[in-house]
């Protein structure tokens, strides 16, 4: 039977939504499950973890140099966590893609990265080429499998759960040569692009950086994230951050609406898992259409005006 | 000091990718291969960190068979000052490129190697990471930002919840994700000098690397279809239809 050990996301007061992703692929590939919670001062967070469906134990790692969740210091400690473990999970988060390819390397193992489907305990799907193939990936059985879950693919487990909690002790010693200095959010008020529910996002068509604050204005409309595509980061209208595709963010928003997208394969690979896509572009042969599940074939510069007027 | 960067030769970004029907990849027949994006923009770093005056050398590194020589000269033309080919006719994994790393590390001594966030082909993102484990030094992955102070440098991570900033002590390994910078374009006149900068071939033997613990890949297919959509007349119906979906 598989015996899996989730390492808890968490921001030193609450858990993030991802663990119970994790939860829910756990539950896939069958076996018990127990989470790892590591931090400092982290009782709050490892009870909230311990009411999380089907779980069979929470880990409490408690120590000072923990509190940030630096890979060096949390991959060790995981490490010597680890030897009971046929599974090692961690969310497909930056916190994740961090720290659990560190973990895999002191394995000796590679990762299965992005865990989309479960096909039996050595056995996953998981998307390739930004989601242009899915491939199936099988680790060998005799090996510890060190994984991360893509977290769009699951949804969270419950939590009617009530498992114990066991603190340990911390039993590696920080490592000196890695320090954190400190995080700061961006974006002031508007929704972070990679976890926003609704997404406004504009093209080449919008011609000007001055023209490039109507989509600002209908996105804090309707509480939205601001996207481009890479021809307007290019062109200058807008910062690089907010690139969405291939080679920026991929995003899987509720709702996204594109202006003045032309719809070139590489901002369509960062779309493909939104909800619903609105395209809004003056070619009716635009590409960005065959993707759009509500199109509209007009001038972007009239659309945003009417949009903002009918929204009241 | 030295720094090493890490190539890869990927299908560009601009390709509509197609499984093949028999399910064992994808279509690379005739299709345009790049440097992965990602690694354009570490070896930018690298080169500004060199002409800045913070490093002496650009050292460019692909695992690959022959043809990733092309995606080296690239590297060249954009201004390294030499390129290693280790090579390989298999697919290496992220822990194997590692491995070749650690390698290469030992008889180059960088003081810094910079490598892309993820490449874009099997979007693994280990690589850095595991290589950090492996030569037990500092990994700082997502960087949107680096500045080298003396033995150490500060380095701003892209993450979820934000920025977060972290201090490294040198040697690390840096993987860098979009917002670092804009890679230059190649001059022609850079692509011909490019032809003359040395390039040096091992053999995984040369650097006692055996591959192994692979995972078995199989079964591409391609992603599930998104349904047709509708075409709205105008904006009042859109707005209509998104209310209706109860999205507005």
């Amino acid at each position: 039977m598989s015996k899996i050990l989730i390492i808890a996301e968490h921001d030193g007061t609450s858990l993030n939504i991802s663990t119970a992703k994790c939860v829910s692929c756990a539950q896939a590939i069958g076996g018990e499950i127990d989470i790892a919670v590591l931090g400092n001062g982290v009782d709050a967070v490892a009870a909230e973890t311990a009411a999380l469906d089907s779980v069979n134990k929470v880990i409490a790692v408690n120590a000072e140099h923990l509190a940030a969740p630096l890979a060096v210091n949390w991959a060790s400690e995981v490490l010597a966590l680890s030897a009971d473990y046929s599974h090692l999970l961690g969310p497909s988060t930056t916190f994740g893609r961090d720290l659990m390819p560190r973990i895999a390397a002191l394995c000796g193992v590679n990762q299965v990265s992005d865990i989309m489907e479960v096909d039996g305990a050595y056995a996953f799907k998981r998307p390739v080429y930004a989601g242009n193939a899915i491939v199936r990936v099988e680790p060998a059985s005799d090996s510890k499998v060190v994984a991360t879950v893509r977290t769009a693919s699951w949804k969270a487990a419950g939590s009617g759960g009530n498992a114990s909690v066991d603190p340990v002790n911390a039993s590696r010693s920080p490592a000196a040569h890695t320090r954190y200095v400190g995080l700061s959010s961006e974006g002031g008020e508007r929704p972070d692009l990679q976890s926003a529910v609704k997404v406004v996002s504009g093209g080449r068509a919008l011609a000007s950086e001055e023209n490039f604050e109507l989509i600002y204005q209908l996105a804090d409309k309707i509480g939205a994230g601001v996207g481009a595509s890479r021809a307007a980061v290019d062109a200058g209208y807008c910062p690089n951050d907010m690139q969405v595709g291939q080679t920026g963010k991929i995003i899987s928003p509720d709702l996204y609406m594109a202006f003045g997208i032309s719809g070139a394969i590489q901002h369509v690979t960062g779309i493909k898992d939104a909800g619903t896509i609105v395209a809004v572009n003056k070619d009716s042969e635009a590409p960005i259409f065959e993707v759009a599940d509500i199109g509209l074939v007009a001038d972007l510069f009239n659309v945003i005006p009417e949009l903002e007027g009918l929204l009241g | 000091m030295k720094i090493l960067v890490g190539i890869k030769r990927v299908v560009d970004y601009n390709v509509r990718i197609r499984v093949l029907p028999d399910g064992s990849g994808v279509d690379t027949d005739g299709v345009k291969m790049s440097v992965n994006p990602f690694d354009e923009i570490a070896l930018e770093e690298a080169l500004r960190i060199k002409e800045a005056g913070k490093a002496d050398e650009v050292i460019v590194v692909s695992a690959g068979g022959d043809e990733c020589q092309q995606q080296l000269r690239t590297g060249l033309a954009m201004g390294a000052d030499r390129a290693i080919q280790v090579q390989t006719s298999e697919a290496l994994q992220p822990l194997s490129v590692a491995r070749v790393f650690q390698k290469v590390i030992e008889r180059e001594d960088p003081g810094l190697v910079i490598l892309g966030k993820q490449a874009i082909d099997d979007d693994n993102s280990q690589t850095a990471q595991m290589l950090a484990a492996l030569w037990d030094r500092p990994q700082a992955t997502f960087a949107s930002s680096m500045e080298i102070n003396g033995e150490s440098a500060t380095i701003i991570r892209e993450v979820d919840a934000g920025l977060e900033t972290i201090e490294i002590d040198l040697p690390a390994v840096v993987s860098v994700d979009l917002r670092m910078n804009e890679p230059r374009f190649v001059k022609l006149p850079d692509i011909m000098k490019a032809k003359r900068k040395p390039l040096e071939v091992l053999s995984l033997e040369d650097l006692g690397v055996a591959v192994t613990d692979q995972i078995a890949v199989s079964h591409f297919t391609p992603p599930p279809q998104r349904e047709k959509g509708i075409i709205v007349e105008d904006t009042a119906q859109l707005v209509q239809e998104l209310k209706n979906r109860g999205l507005l």
